[in-house]
């Protein structure tokens, strides 16, 4: 692996190829906020808060640093006042989802981000994927999936998977920030789980 | 029939073809593409067989059903070569007239004719339509004059000639080097240029590589591509092959959506005969290059246009948009190098191998080259598919073209480039329409969609329009798109609504800049523009929705109120009985008065009322005028109207 050389926040940093600008950073202790990445998964790119700006040749623009790789003599600043403004809009377009869920607040808080600008939505699930992506990464079991698209996208267990694979795993609980799947999960048991033991039960 | 097994081969087969045909003898082309079927073509086709038959024609006369000429608007169209004929709007009791005046007589039916709305001449040829003499059409030229289901009839007019000459006379990187300097740039939306992207992928190292067709063609009112798959789909497939030779791919796709099916049959039925005639295959007309290929349906989602979202979907996954930043030519289907190109840009490759580089590039503008077809819909006269120029400008495509706007309105705005292209007003119409030029004015090119809109169109409800479109069309993976189009929409849905609050306008700018700036692929980044185009051209639109509650183009039904001029109803009865909510007070004589407790705004009246008493009104943003005294209601009409 050759290394590469670049420069983030005006601070030299040093890299392995293949490597992403966000893991460039966080191993030189530069944080970079992020709501869908995972080291142990690929990179989403759904939340786009992790935004920076790159200069190459002169030239800058705005990339996901989840996704974009290290490159020699790349530049990489992660605030500038538009990278703020951004910011600050996509917790303000999830808050209007999951108001309190601490990772959001806290980072509300960084960024002025008003959580009552948008008007309240009933679900408070913020689509980052994390139990969907665990699931099939790491687990390989598939048994919480997206549903429909755009807005109407949404979390779901498939029940059959579920009602056997889950019981003595949830790993994905702790992964969730904001309680969204839990709750998904509980509704799913009660409606849909077949329950073997009652079953047995009755036929007796 | 036998397998065609070289360019010499294949050039007699095709002289054997027309040697049979007498150029003489009178062909009736009739067109079977879809906005004609919907209005009858399919019985117009089967009475001229029929009638044919029944004169004992049929060894003289061929009968075909073609592929769409692009004059949807007056459909079915019926064009009778050699003599170039062209009757419209033709049903089926018009045809033994047809065959007995004009086949056996060879005379003109006059009420047949195209005329001309503004001179009322006549014209009896296709090309001295003027629909059609302003256009250049290079690309759906030939739909009118073949049978779109019958290679024979392509191979007649010099189809495959193109794939012969670049297997036999150039190699894979002449011909490659060809379409680099025709310039060709995508028409499927952004206008990359095609060459630099084909050349991308032949440098690729990874030696498995695919050419792909982009047919998930989903702009709202956006059919050219359509147009061009059921009517002449060997010459996409002939493009796609010559493609696959230049970069070096021996497989091919056509990304076909699902809503198409007549498109997929004649896109399936066209592969079939090629692999028949050698076309496609093993050894290709004995050059021994090898090419297959495979066609796929969509399922329905807009997004799958979107390079990433495409390919990931080929794959068999959900279609959505791949992170990465890597171009697809590069690592693209099964992250192999992937040149994929829109359906109207495989269809100009051809036409560049057969007449050359030099030809194409003596078409159009400096950074836009050859020609492109739009198609023409909204508020205006002739609807359908125009194929111009690059270069030419909106005004002579909407008025020269397109004959103006219907009904004595005038012309408010034009909408290019599908949902997310942007508005341009009426200052902006001697725009020459190229790639660079419509961007440069806050639209873009696109696909080639041009959505005509009169002064009754609200430019407000045009941007809630199109971002609800979007909306609904995002695929959900990344926030900005997602969320921040969702709130949009909200927004503009508000205002339309006369619930508009001081800050939306920046409100909706700071989504927007969001939307563009982050989203993860084109459909969110370029979703904003319907909002952003207005807003640069029609701000006071906005302001009058927020400040005033006032819809200038009095269009939006929340801020409007209908309203009878006591000074110009006649007391006719005629709104008064149509009124589905019984909102209405008058009676003989008895001058209307609108109930604004009752009424729902459904516009029956504004309709009904007679255009010569032109009685009720639409008002906005002004205060309702108080009723006319009881008193005063009463009409005494003179004794001749008794």
């Amino acid at each position: 692996m050759s290394e590469i050389l670049l420069r983030i926040d005006g601070k030299e940093v040093r890299a392995e190829e293949g490597m992403t600008v966000l893991e460039a950073a966080q191993g030189e202790g530069i944080s970079i906020p992020t709501l869908c990445h995972h080291e142990k998964l690929e990179p989403f790119g759904g939340c786009r808060i992790c935004i920076v700006e790159i200069e190459v040749r002169g030239w800058t623009r705005l990339v996901v640093s989840c996704v974009y790789p290290v490159e020699e003599n790349l530049v990489v600043r992660t605030r500038t006042e538009k990278i703020d403004r951004i910011r600050k809009t996509i917790l303000e377009l999830l808050l209007a989802h999951a108001p309190d869920a601490p990772g959001l607040v806290e980072l509300a808080q960084e960024y002025g981000a008003d959580k009552n600008r948008f008007e309240k939505d009933a679900s408070f699930c913020i689509h980052c994927g994390l139990c969907v992506r665990y699931c099939a990464e790491v687990k390989k079991k598939n048994a919480v999936g997206f549903v429909d698209r755009g807005i109407r996208k949404e979390i779901s267990f498939i029940p059959e998977i579920a009602a056997k694979e889950c019981w003595n795993c949830k790993e994905c609980f702790p992964l969730c920030p904001t309680s969204y799947l839990q709750a998904a999960y509980v509704l799913t048991e009660a409606l849909a789980f077949s329950s073997p033991s009652t079953e047995t039960v009755s036929e007796e | 029939m036998a397998r065609l097994n070289s360019p010499e081969e294949l050039r007699k087969f095709r002289q054997a073809i027309v040697s049979k045909r007498d150029p003489d003898n009178p062909c009736i082309s009739i067109c079977a593409g879809a906005g004609c079927v919907a209005s009858g073509a399919d019985e117009v086709i089967a009475a001229f067989k029929a009638e044919i038959e029944n004169q004992g024609l049929q060894a003289d006369v061929d009968t075909k059903g073609t592929g769409c000429p692009g004059f949807c608007e007056r459909g079915p169209v019926v064009v009778i070569y050699p003599a170039e004929i062209c009757y419209l709007q033709v049903k089926a009791e018009d045809v033994r007239e047809i065959v007995e005046q004009t086949i056996k007589e060879n005379k003109i039916i006059e009420r047949l004719l195209f005329e001309d709305p503004v001179t009322g001449e006549k014209a009896v040829k296709e090309s001295d339509i003027s629909f059609y003499k302003n256009q250049e059409r290079t690309v759906l030229c030939n739909n009118i004059k073949i049978d779109s289901r019958s290679i024979d009839d392509y191979l007649s007019i010099g189809g495959y000639s193109a794939l012969a000459k670049a297997l036999s006379e150039m190699t894979d990187l002449e011909v490659l080097a060809e379409v680099k300097k025709s310039n060709l740039r995508g028409r499927g939306g952004a206008g990359f240029p095609a060459g630099r992207k084909w050349e991308g992928s032949r440098n690729a190292s990874e030696p498995i590589k695919y050419v792909i067709v982009n047919a998930d063609e989903g702009d709202p009112g956006a059919f050219m591509d359509r147009a061009l798959l059921e009517g002449n789909p060997h010459s996409i497939l002939e493009g796609l092959i010559i493609g696959g030779y230049a970069i070096s791919a021996n497989e091919g796709y056509f990304y076909v959506r699902q809503e198409y099916p007549l498109a997929v049959e004649n896109i399936n039925l066209a592969i079939k005969q090629a692999e028949d005639y050698g076309l496609l295959g093993k050894n290709i007309l004995g050059s021994g290059f090898d090419f297959n290929v495979m066609v796929h349906q969509g399922a329905g989602a807009f997004v799958c246009g979107e390079s990433t979202a495409l390919m990931t979907s080929l794959e068999g996954k959900v279609g959505e948009p791949r992170p990465k930043y890597t171009r697809s030519n590069i690592k693209g289907l099964w992250n192999r190098p992937s040149v994929l190109n829109n359906v109207e840009t495989w269809a100009n490759v051809p036409l560049i191998v057969n007449k050359g580089a030099d030809w194409f590039t003596s078409i159009g503008t400096e950074s836009s080259k050859g020609t492109k077809i739009f198609s023409l819909v909204g508020k205006i006269t002739n609807t359908g598919l125009v194929e111009v120029p690059m270069g030419m400008t909106l005004k002579d495509i909407i008025y020269k073209i397109g004959g103006g706007i219907p009904g004595g309105k005038k012309f408010k705005a034009v909408q290019t480039g599908g949902p997310s292209g942007g508005c341009i007003p009426g200052e902006l119409l001697d725009l020459e329409v190229g790639f660079d030029e419509l961007s440069k004015a806050g639209s873009m090119m696109g696909s080639g969609g041009m959505i005509v809109m009169d002064e009754d169109t609200c430019m407000v409800d045009v941007a809630r329009y199109f971002i609800n479109f979007l909306t609904d069309e995002s695929c959900g993976k990344c926030v900005p798109c997602r969320e921040g189009l969702r709130q949009m929409h909200k927004i503009l849905t508000n205002i339309t609504a006369g619930k508009g609050k001081e800050g939306d306008i920046e409100l909706l700018q700071d989504l927007a800049e969001t939307a563009v700036e982050a989203s993860l692929c084109a459909l969110g980044k370029s979703a904003p523009n319907p909002f952003l185009s207005t807003l640069r051209y029609f701000r006071d639109e906005y302001e009058a929705h927020i400040k005033e509650k006032r819809c200038p183009a009095l269009s939006c039904k929340k801020l409007i109120a209908y309203h009878i001029d006591p000074d110009k109803c006649q007391a006719c009865m005629i709104c008064l009985r149509k009124c589905p909510a019984d909102a209405i007070d008058g009676g003989k004589k008895k001058i209307h008065i609108i109930d604004q407790e009752k009424c729902t705004n459904c516009g029956t009246c504004f309709e009904v009322c007679p255009p010569r008493f032109g009685a009720v009104e639409k008002i906005s943003g002004v205060a309702m005028p108080s009723p006319i005294p009881e008193d005063e209601r009463n009409i005494t009409r003179k004794s001749t109207e008794k």
